[in-house]
């Protein structure tokens, strides 16, 4: 396991902070070397694409989902018949939602639909009472709140099961989370997630509780006689830490370990360099935005590469590189090649930067458009049913 | 009917809750109240009725003599500066069903009353008790916080005691202290004063509470026909279109039809000749998929729910 203390040039990447070299972007072939895990090829998403049925995700098809740990085991075995379940999750400190917190959400969503498998998703309240002090009360509201919008993403209630920790921990649950804490050293976390003898046990003893949901055991209800079943995580490589200590605890309590599939980071709209924050409403779209402030937004703060005159524009193309809404239009564009086209008419100037905002803001009020759809039909029983405690027949049909 | 002085306290009689009760003539105000009861044992509560911008109710509990800041207040329920005001005297009517000068705890025995939140001054704790209107003016009822909150409960609210004399900061790193208490449901009177805004933006707590589907018809709020009148079309048919397959057939076919009208024209005929249904097909599918595929998970999940709380809630059979 590594040691959290980077020299201060390296590029930092934990569960709680991520931050660049100075002024640079993140490196991820780095990444993926520091952390051990493995490139997601274009062989693995063409096997995916041939598993499957169906086109790959958009996701998989321009490399956002770029890192793996074991996939390719998860699908030697469903190729032999034996199916698996999906796990991720989300930590609800904020009620607004933007564009980069549905990106797992999305790929999760075609994951279910692709392999017919079932999903639990973790809300981790107690993460973020612990760790952004908010009330007891305020993070279950919170947990509440972004369930409806997770709901939204459209995923199949018949498979999902959706629970917060202040509700689900207990039970076979705890049992687990107690196998696991007692396989890791308080050496081995504070490695592995750098806390100080400043920090409050809560957060000491919060691994244990992200990593349960990985064993199918943690939810009898659903898969009460399947300890053999595998478990896929996607998420975002920054949750790398807390998987390798989960799959390094695996083997020692008799589970299979957790694959992975991970995504790189969503760029805020200033640009890689910029952070998203909740504080700067600008930095981000919202899934609350209407259709003019998905418009003022991209044309006001969307990071652009064009050059600054029309000219040189002609010229010299656009710096497709630094580019947002070309970045964007990477992650919400289904259609490859419209995004083909797009990408070679800016980059050699015909296209102008005007034009490419004017594609991406169409793309993105029409999915914030559904979405917000989709949201609306969101009760508070839907919310209740998808959240209670139930068998899920049929979920792997 | 909203419930009567008299029902009221044979429920706390039944409850088994120690209470004094001293009848007085009718009193509008904490003064006048005072001139009855003030020597009595017992400190005096003044109790108002506030709501916010999102139609939510509060009812503020608190001692006589303490200073309500609903400035401050409004900040550390999340809902900004300005955005707590007096409730208009018809909400006291038609969702605490007690007369004006009447607000008290005791109104959320009311079923019209459930979605109100009560915040309670913490410094009735430290009160040997206090007097509380029990729905009618003309009675003073007083109370230990002990068996306020017996109540309370018995009627399935959670008591919220309160610092009001405090006054966080509420900022980016120290969100608001209080926000856990909004109400999630907001309750839509027929208001015809006030103007509902009915944007395209629609706000995504207000649907999915007003507008619930037909199985669920029993917790729906009572006047959600009225507020039919203020909401726009769009968002009456949103909601409650989801249920219902006659209401997606037709939105389906409208979507499709229309792809059709637009593609089946003069160019494109010539263009495409024999190829133009290959070529209005793709379209189609290019278009709907994403879209259809959604309307009917949407479809899909509002029908488990139904069958979900059917289930939940079905009677047992009786032998």
């Amino acid at each position: 396991m590594e040691t959290k203390n980077q020299e201060e040039e390296e590029q930092l990447v934990t569960p709680w902070e991520v931050s660049a070299e100075k002024g640079g972007k993140i490196d991820y072939d780095k990444l993926i070397d520091k952390f051990g895990c493995q490139r997601l090829d274009q062989s693995l998403v063409d096997r995916v694409a041939r598993l499957t049925g169906r086109p790959p995700h958009v996701f998989l098809r321009r490399g956002v989902f770029f890192a793996h740990r074991d996939f390719s085991d998860i699908l030697d075995a469903y190729e032999r018949g034996q199916k698996f379940y999906l796990y991720t999750g989300r930590g609800p400190s904020s009620e607004a939602l933007h564009l980069g917190h549905l990106v797992p959400f999305m790929f999760t969503k075609y994951l279910q639909d692709a392999f017919k498998v079932p999903l639990v998703i973790q809300l981790t309240d107690d993460e973020k009472c612990m760790w952004k002090n908010l009330t007891v009360e305020e993070s279950q509201r919170l947990a509440r709140e972004n369930a409806k919008d997770i709901i939204a993403c459209g995923f199949d209630i018949s498979r999902t099961f959706i629970f917060s920790d202040f509700d689900y921990v207990g039970g076979s649950f705890y049992k687990n989370m107690v196998k696991i804490a007692k396989c890791v050293t308080y050496n081995k976390v504070v490695g592995i997630f750098g806390f100080s003898g400043e920090d409050h046990i809560g957060k000491v003893s919060f691994p244990p509780v992200q990593a349960a949901p990985s064993f199918p055991s943690s939810f009898p209800h659903i898969f009460s006689s399947k300890d053999d079943l595998r478990c896929l995580i996607p998420c975002a490589i920054d949750q790398d830490p807390y998987f390798r200590m989960t799959r390094d605890v695996a083997p020692r309590i008799g589970y299979h370990k957790p694959a992975l599939i991970e995504s790189s980071f969503f760029p805020a709209l200033q640009g890689e360099t910029g952070k998203m924050s909740s504080s700067d409403p600008n930095s981000a779209i919202y899934v609350t935005d209407s259709g003019k402030d998905i418009k003022n937004k991209i044309n006001k703060y969307a990071f652009s590469g064009g050059q600054d005159s029309v000219e040189n524009h002609r010229k010299y193309g656009a710096n497709l590189e630094v580019d947002i809404p070309i970045k964007y239009l990477g992650f919400f564009l289904e259609d490859d090649a419209e995004l083909e086209h797009i990408r070679k008419e800016y980059g050699t100037g015909r296209m102008l930067t005007g034009e490419v905002k004017k594609r991406l803001i169409e793309v993105l009020t029409e999915l914030v458009e559904r979405h917000r759809r989709a949201r609306a039909a969101v009760t508070e029983e839907m919310v209740d049913a998808f959240m209670a405690v139930r068998p899920l027949p049929n979920m792997f049909n | 009917m909203g419930y009567a002085k008299e029902q009221l306290l044979a429920r706390l009689q039944e409850l088994q809750i120690d209470f004094a009760q001293y009848e007085h003539p009718v009193v509008l105000t904490v003064e006048a109240q005072a001139k009855y009861v003030g020597h009595m044992k017992g400190a005096l509560s003044k109790n108002l009725f506030l709501k916010d911008k999102k139609h939510r109710f509060y009812i503020v509990s608190a001692l006589a003599d303490m200073k309500v800041d609903l400035k401050v207040l409004s900040q550390r329920l999340g809902l900004g500066k300005g955005g707590l005001r007096m409730a208009p005297e018809e909400a006291l009517g038609e969702i605490l069903k007690v007369p004006l000068g009447c607000v008290t705890p005791f109104a959320l025995v009311n079923d019209s009353a459930r979605h109100v939140c009560l915040l309670l001054d913490q410094g009735f704790k430290s009160q040997e008790c206090c007097f509380f209107h029990p729905l009618s003016n003309d009675m003073s009822v007083a109370i230990n916080f002990r068996d306020l909150d017996k109540f309370l409960n018995s009627i399935g609210k959670t008591p919220a005691y309160v610092d009001l004399e405090a006054n966080p900061p509420v900022g980016k790193d120290q969100p608001p202290d209080l926000a856990g208490l909004v109400p999630s449901d907001a309750v839509v009177l027929p208001d015809p004063s006030e103007k509902i805004a009915s944007s395209q933006g629609l706000e995504k707590n207000h649907i999915s509470v007003n507008n619930k589907p037909t199985a669920t018809a029993a917790k729906a709020v009572k006047p959600s026909n009225a507020s039919q009148k203020e909401r726009s079309d769009s968002a009456v048919n949103l909601s409650s279109s989801f249920g219902d397959p006659e209401k997606l057939v037709e939105e389906i076919l409208e979507k499709t039809t229309s792809i059709v009208l637009s593609e089946v024209k003069e160019e494109n005929m010539e263009k495409y000749q024999e190829q133009l249904g290959t070529m209005v097909s793709n379209s189609i599918r290019k278009q709907l998929s994403l879209e259809l595929k959604s309307i009917l998970s949407m479809f899909k999940n509002t029908s488990y729910t139904e069958g979900f709380y059917a289930g939940t809630h079905r009677q047992p059979k009786r032998m």
